[in-house]
């Protein structure tokens, strides 16, 4: 096929980080406010009815939802097989972490209603706790682990492997920074759910939402500044030495790389990217005024902004690095030379810029569909075609 | 068998993936069942065939969510315990996974909800489309499943570049039109069909048997065996298009399967029944019938089907092919590319055996200082384990035909028997539910077990496929997954129990309504006044 020669082979990369972002976002955004809820399920819901009404806001999306992380695995691994195999396998037990609490709100939302038993629901509405708070936690603090680097490298055969094995993979991820990077997801995400929640919920569940969101968006703005703060006077960066070659073999072993400069060294070579960081600090302020004040669907659209400039930062800031390694640094994953081939990477391109339209336009059709307000009278009538 | 990383990794795989399919084939058929049963209701307006799809459709989430949950592990596995599986190959193999996310997935589970919800927020027609749509969904992911696993088994359209020491895609066409995806895709989802046909033909049996919803049962069979017919003789014509393409693709699954130690003479006999015995390589106690084998596995009476020992021996050829294609390879990585044309001719001639040279890495770290034992000794590993591909297989078609068996039966008594279904008959119906669950899942182990010592045939050994993981960290995994997995196989099954004991929904009103507008009709047609439900 010479139909791919149409677009070069740089070019393919830097759109297919923009749609790593994309997808990444897209989860957040749709994804982030089912975890969100999940994650505020037991605090801003005391009684069955009104814990009802709180999974049914979520019931019949959170399915296709989902599919933006699915989706993002996949297209990972389409993409940037590199990236899909060093971090899944470096991060081993934190992954596992996340698949466990992701599998438990399936069922959770699924199965919590489906007995009478109080026993049953109260379990599985902590489990759907632990299925929200779980991931919304652990993706942050693997965003941290990633700014600070992962102690990778690659063989000759380009065989990934780790050092200090165990400890690594699980409470080596735990370090202080990578923590403050879990909370500002954490808070991000709840402070997403709550905005979604004061726009299908109505009383005393958006009443308590609303404290509690408010909270959360300030504890993920102080953190997101503090991280910023770090990022400038605690820690190193990494960059490339010499040339960039943006159209060679995917091979990370070819380029060489230092650890001297600072990761907002960028900000002074791209300084239009500081709009990243002023649309999460904007979007997140917004929302939070919005949560406080009583505006819904304003507020879960400031939300949405917040999250968007927050995941946009750390794109935009590590730019062209996609996973840096810590040990040794010449093994770090760039845009450059961590993609699938110059033909894969048009393939899909090809099948996403057919696709993703069409996924849009429906999803958005079913949310019009169930567009409206959850009451408690929606969940005690509808018997058996509510969870 | 020494229990080290890859004997883990293999087991965990092997556990997750099928306890996924403990639940994807029914969500396959039954997505389809409850779309027809949908279909017949928006045509028809009589509330049985609603009543009929909303319990099938309760009883299709309870299973739905699980396969999805399931699902997650999968789409992850490949990069945290198949981390070089996933560099070397993920150039071809990631495509499918993520355009069925795309096209698939994204759809099935977009409209799933709506299908729950939806009932009361759209118009009957509406509602019907958001079913087939899910049903479409579900069965166009395994389309793009079986496309990226098809590839395991026959890796067509790629080749491999040493700049940057993976295999890469040459053309996306030949990946999606691989013989061996499109004939498996269509076995998977026809077996798909068959599990959920005997789901509901057994749930329903037992209804009968009980004397409870009787109406819904018995339309439930007739829907049931009509396509349950269908499907149990798609998959076993498709089961032997797959046989075909094995014999043509993977000649050592296919001779293993049989228990073919040795070349014969065509057309080759088929071992009906025997005892395998890898040592001696010969089949004890064997009972064959003539010519079958060859007239399967090649469609024609002259054509030599390889056995074992004659593929080993290709095997070793190949090893020593691939050792050439290996020295080439270390020298084009030394000089970055820039190296002789004789060199880099040398790799494209011997490259296609270069997977080869890779089986000896489990005995020697340079693959090319091995020495002529190691070479025999990988030779030999090229051959799986035969007894348990030998009876898998076996057990695995035999379901197969007597499911055609049973469908032909109940298609027949509820077409020109008036659903007169004697006791036994439904004792049986009950009785065979778990079946089609083993048939799946055996056949699952017959292709994949089947390909080893690879996970990509021919290209790359599973003992090279891992990631760098310690026994500890696979442990712990495992006895998570294990215990996590049982628990919610538990929960499923009283749920699944819980909802098929309690039946089907009846909705009082809606059937008076309808009897009213149709109360006319219905008198004329029967001479009295009819209950579309009789009462029970």
């Amino acid at each position: 096929m010479i139909l791919h020669d149409l677009i070069s082979f740089e070019l393919l990369r830097v759109i297919w980080w923009l749609l790593l972002g994309v997808l990444l976002i897209g989860f957040a955004l749709t994804d982030g406010f089912d975890m969100g809820v999940g994650a505020l399920l037991p605090f801003v819901a005391k009684t069955d009815n009104e814990r009802r009404v709180v999974i049914n806001t979520v019931g019949p999306v959170w399915e296709g939802n989902q599919v933006w992380f699915i989706l993002g695995g996949g297209a990972i691994f389409a993409a940037w097989p590199p990236l899909y195999a060093v971090s899944f396998s470096g991060f081993y037990l934190a992954m596992f972490a996340v698949l466990a609490a992701l599998i438990l709100r399936p069922v959770g939302f699924k199965y919590r209603s489906k007995r009478e038993s109080a026993a049953w629901r109260s379990g599985w509405d902590w489990a759907l706790f632990v299925g929200g708070a779980v991931p919304a936690l652990i993706f942050g603090v693997a965003v941290g682990n990633v700014l600070q680097g992962v102690p990778f490298h690659l063989t000759e055969d380009l065989m990934p492997m780790y050092d200090g094995t165990f400890y690594w993979k699980f409470l080596g991820l735990l370090n202080p920074f990578a923590i403050l990077a879990g909370l500002v997801s954490f808070g991000m995400l709840l402070m997403h759910g709550a905005a979604w929640l004061t726009v299908k919920t109505e009383g005393v569940i958006a009443e308590r939402a609303r404290s509690i969101g408010a909270i959360m968006g300030l504890i993920a703005m102080a953190g997101f500044a503090l991280a910023g703060i770090w990022l400038a006077f605690g820690m190193d960066g990494y960059a490339i030495v010499g040339p960039v070659v943006a159209d060679g073999p995917s091979n990370p072993l070819y380029s060489e790389v230092s650890r001297a400069s600072s990761w907002l060294a960028a900000y002074g070579a791209r300084p239009w990217i500081a709009i990243a960081p002023a649309f999460g600090f904007l979007g997140m302020a917004m929302a939070i005024r919005g949560l406080r004040s009583g505006g819904e669907v304003s507020t879960l659209l400031w939300s949405k902004l917040g999250i968007f400039g927050v995941i946009s930062t750390v794109g935009l800031t590590m730019f062209p690095f996609i996973l840096p390694s810590s040990v040794d640094p010449k093994s770090s994953l760039t845009v450059w030379d961590a993609s699938s081939s110059h033909l894969t990477l048009f393939v899909m391109l090809v099948v996403t810029v057919i696709f993703m339209p069409i996924i849009l336009l429906y999803t958005a059709w079913v949310y019009k569909v169930l567009w409206g307000k959850v009451t408690e009278n929606d969940v005690t009538t509808n018997g058996d075609s509510v969870y | 068998m020494e229990f080290g990383v890859v004997e883990l990794s293999r087991l965990q795989f092997a556990m997750t993936a099928m306890y996924h399919f403990l639940f994807v084939p029914l969500t396959l058929g039954l997505s389809i069942i409850v779309a027809i049963m949908e279909t017949v209701y928006v045509m028809t307006e009589r509330p049985i065939w609603r009543q009929m799809t909303k319990f099938w459709g309760t009883l299709f989430g309870i299973n739905f969510v699980l396969g999805v949950a399931t699902g997650i592990t999968m789409e992850f596995q490949f990069g945290m315990n198949w981390s070089y599986y996933s560099h070397y190959v993920g150039d071809i193999f990631g495509a499918p996974l993520a355009i069925e996310g795309l096209m698939a997935f994204f759809l099935e589970a977009t409209f799933v909800g709506l299908f729950f919800f939806g009932w009361d927020k759209l118009s009957r027609v509406a509602h019907l489309i958001v079913a087939w749509l899910v049903a479409i969904g579900s069965n166009f992911s395994a389309l793009w499943i079986l496309i990226a696993n098809g590839w395991m088994q026959n890796p067509v359209g790629a080749e491999f570049n040493p700049m940057t020491m993976r295999m890469e895609m040459t053309s996306f066409y030949e990946v999606l039109f691989n013989t061996v995806a499109q004939a498996k895709f269509v076995h998977t989802v026809s077996a798909g069909y068959v599990t959920a046909s005997v789901f509901v033909l057994g749930v329903s049996a037992w209804y009968l048997l009980k004397g409870r919803h009787t109406e819904l049962a018995r339309r439930s069979i007739a829907v049931a065996a009509s396509f349950g017919l269908m499907a149990a003789l798609s998959v076993v014509v498709l089961g032997d298009e797959s046989g075909y393409t094995t014999t043509h693709d993977q000649k050592m699954k296919l001779a293993a399967m049989e228990g073919m130690w040795e070349t014969e003479p065509a057309p080759a006999s088929f071992t009906l029944f025997g005892f395998p015995d890898q040592e001696a390589r010969e089949t004890k106690y064997a009972i064959h019938i003539p010519w079958v084998m060859g007239l399967i596995g090649t469609r024609s009476l002259d054509t030599v089907i390889p056995g074992i020992a004659e593929l080993v021996e290709q095997s070793e050829e190949r090893i020593r092919s691939g050792m050439i294609a290996y020295d080439a390879l270390m020298m084009i990585r030394a000089d970055r590319g820039e190296v002789a044309q004789d060199v880099r001719d040398r790799f494209e001639t011997h490259s296609e055996d270069l997977g080869y040279a890779l089986l000896l890495k489990r005995y020697v770290d340079d693959p090319r200082e091995a020495t002529d034992q190691q070479i025999a000794q990988a030779a030999e590993d090229t051959v799986p384990t035969v007894w348990p591909l030998f009876w898998a297989f076996r057990v695995m078609v035999g379901l197969g035909f007597s499911f055609i068996a049973v469908m032909a039966y109940f298609f027949y008594m509820a077409s020109f028997k008036r659903m007169r279904f004697p006791r036994w008959s439904l004792y049986l119906g009950v009785a065979i539910i778990p079946t089609p669950w083993i048939a799946a899942e055996l056949g699952w182990f017959v292709a994949e077990f089947g390909r080893q010592p690879w996970t990509v045939d021919g290209v790359l050994p599973t003992a090279l496929s891992v990631s760098h993981l310690s026994v500890g960290d696979l442990l712990i995994t495992l006895a998570g997954f294990v215990t996590f997995y049982s628990i919610l196989f538990i929960v499923e099954m009283g749920l699944m129990l819980k909802y098929i004991r309690k039946g089907p929904f009846q909705d009082v009103e809606e059937t008076d309504r309808w009897i009213a507008r149709h109360e006319h009709r219905l008198r004329t047609h029967d001479g009295n006044v009819p209950g579309a439900v009789p009462a029970e």
